[in-house]
């Protein structure tokens, strides 16, 4: 018993095994995964099961065929969306973690990413560089440089705007991040409309690659393509890259361990020496880094932006951190993945099965926020929150 | 045995609420002083006062002779003054072990130092040894008060402030705790504690004083305070 006791302290004092860390890092997004697939599961089936139900309603086309032909590219589409929000609403999450109340500067913080990719793509296209700039370095070049911008600007907020406040009421935080939004919005709007870039920037970007074929199912006469094109895939991976980082960042980390302590309990985390300030500008640094990067290849795959391209997307991440669990790291990441399957889904096949009554992508936000509402009801500590007990 | 930790006539206030009114206290090297005072004396507000989480209004805090009112807590901490706060307050979604890493955030991990440490600390606390791994909210009262106690010891302090170590626990819980908290000063750490349960407490506390909405009223060494006949009545329930 002694012995055995000895021996881990011994392996805890020094270095904690490969195992731990590597299960710290990949268990949240192994966590992800099954999200991913059981929505893609349970969706596609709801689908199929609509399709055959539905067949015959249509002369025009065979509803089947058609549902089976273009889910490959739903669940892409899904997936796109899933990491977007993901991405998001771990910055309203964190923040919500550390201090109690939602950051709707976010989205805008989000927004001045997809600006800083289109203003990069505009200077390189102005030195004539960009024809033969690498894709792959211009991809990491702009995240990097749209999380620095955006991490830096979401620091500064705080500093400014909500730091003075923190001890006054929520409401009062909640307004200034509302003023806070509204200032973003139209200061980045000024600064566009006075540069080369425009109201309407367009993200300009090296050949990126054209689409992969993954599979050709042969479905009857016709075959089912999966194809991924270049930008989502670019948006998958980079994204999945991020969330790695950051789960190291969090679980693994002093600094992640310290986070985790301010968010859970602020004054008895300076009784440990940990300067709670510096903590707080950390967890605005880190949402807003990965917000700001979500912006950059948000601006990379739909390649046409303007100053308030943040403020649907800010606001459905926020649904995202809800549904997930606000305040919950992992929940953030499984909330944007649910959402964005249930949102693409909806877009794609409310139509269809509809015969067009619907025509889906507006759709796709009622499907989102009734989600809000729901959750907000009978779930209000989303799927992975935790009802937590302090014992006395 | 010089003098580590002085307050001198100490006014500290909630608002406007003056829940401090002029605290005098002396800790010298080596010793265990205990507070004993009823709910709402003021002794939470002293160790918050201590630890800079509150900022007196008037008087002086000093350690090691040094003035510390104005400085934040989380450098307090770095000059060797870690409590254990009232309600035990451990982080509940983090492990034991994490807990005991985020008392040890003030020094470098993975040095032999760390590990002795923490070894220490599963000496005293055998059970932290066997729950290393759980996350502290599932821990029972008494296991949450050692990894209260042994968080704080991991910031390796010169001066232990512990507040309420007896709250909620079992009388045998209470006695184990307190032999313990013995063992950590004959190891070497003044211990400043606070206490409700003043036979426990002044049963291993050198020195003691009693302290009456924000005044020290009475002060004395351990064994005379609980013959004093004031302090019979009103803490140790003796006629």
């Amino acid at each position: 018993m002694t012995a055995q006791g000895e021996a881990v302290s011994g392996s805890l004092g020094t270095r904690r095994s490969i195992t731990t860390i590597l299960g710290q890092i990949f268990g949240p997004l192994l966590q992800i995964f099954y999200f991913v697939i059981g929505s893609a599961v349970i969706l596609g089936a709801i689908v199929i099961i609509l399709a055959l139900l539905l067949r015959g309603t249509r002369d025009d086309i065979d509803l089947l065929q058609g549902t089976l032909i273009i889910l490959p590219q739903v669940i892409v589409d899904s997936l796109v969306r899933g990491f977007l929000y993901a991405m998001i609403a771990l910055g309203y999450t964190m923040v919500y973690g550390v201090l109690e109340f939602i950051n709707f500067a976010h989205g805008e913080i989000f927004m001045v990413g997809a600006f800083v990719s289109a203003g990069f793509g505009l200077v390189l296209a102005n030195s004539g560089a960009l024809e033969t700039f690498n894709p792959f370095a211009f991809v990491v070049i702009a995240v990097l440089l749209g999380a620095a911008v955006s991490g830096t600007l979401a620091v500064s907020i705080e500093r400014v705007a909500y730091r003075p406040m923190r001890n006054s009421p929520r409401l009062v935080l909640l307004i200034s991040t509302i003023g806070m939004s509204l200032l973003l919005q139209d200061l980045v709007r000024i600064i566009a409309t006075m540069t080369p870039l425009g109201f309407n920037a367009r993200v300009q970007t090296p050949n990126l690659g054209s689409a992969l074929t993954l599979a050709q199912i042969p479905l009857g006469e016709r075959t089912i393509n999966v194809i991924i094109d270049s930008r989502s895939l670019i948006f998958i991976l980079a994204s999945i890259v991020m969330l790695i980082f950051l789960n190291y960042l969090v679980n693994v980390t002093r600094m992640g361990k310290a986070i985790r302590a301010v968010a859970q309990d602020m004054p008895t985390a300076s009784l440990m020496g940990i300067n709670v300030n510096n903590i707080i500008a950390l967890t605005f640094l880190i949402g807003g880094a990965l917000g700001g990067a979500a912006g950059v290849l948000f601006g990379i795959r739909v390649q046409a932006i303007n100053p308030y391209v943040g403020f649907l997307p800010g606001v459905k991440a926020f649904t995202a951190a809800v549904l997930g669990g606000i305040g919950n790291i992992t929940g953030a990441m499984v909330g944007g993945i649910v959402l964005g399957f249930l949102e693409a889904f909806v877009a794609s096949y409310l139509s269809l099965f509809t015969a067009g009554q619907f025509a889906g992508a507006n759709y796709a936000d009622i499907a989102a926020f009734s989600i809000l509402i729901i959750i907000l009801i009978f779930k209000p500590e989303g799927l992975l929150g935790e009802a937590t007990t302090q014992k006395v | 045995m010089g003098v580590l930790l002085q307050l001198d006539t100490v006014h500290t206030y909630y608002g406007q609420i003056h829940a401090l009114k002029g605290m005098s206290i002396t800790v010298n090297e080596g010793e265990v002083v205990t507070l004993i005072g009823s709910n709402g004396a003021g002794k939470s507000t002293t160790l918050r006062t201590i630890s800079g989480l509150l900022r007196p209004r008037q008087g002086q805090v000093t350690f090691k002779g040094a003035r510390i009112d104005k400085i934040p807590p989380h450098e307090i901490v770095k000059l060797g003054i870690a409590q254990s706060p009232e309600g035990r307050r451990i982080f509940p979604r983090l492990t034991v072990l994490e807990n005991l890493e985020m008392g040890a955030y003030i020094h470098p991990s993975g040095t032999p130092e760390y590990r002795n440490d923490l070894e220490r600390v599963f000496n005293l606390f055998p059970r932290l040894r066997e729950r290393y791994k759980q996350k502290g909210g599932t821990l029972s009262g008494g296991e949450q008060q050692m990894l209260a106690i042994g968080r704080a010891l991991m910031t390796r302090p010169s001066v232990l402030l512990l507040d309420e170590p007896s709250m909620g626990l079992a009388p045998v819980l209470v006695e184990q705790i307190f032999d313990i908290v013995k063992e950590i000063n004959a190891q070497g750490t003044t211990v400043l504690l606070v206490e409700q349960n003043a036979h426990m407490a002044l049963a291993i506390a050198h020195r003691g004083y009693v302290i009456q909405t924000g005044q020290i009223v009475l002060e004395d060494d351990a064994r005379a305070l609980s013959k004093n006949e004031m302090v019979q009545k009103a803490y140790l329930g003796i006629e």
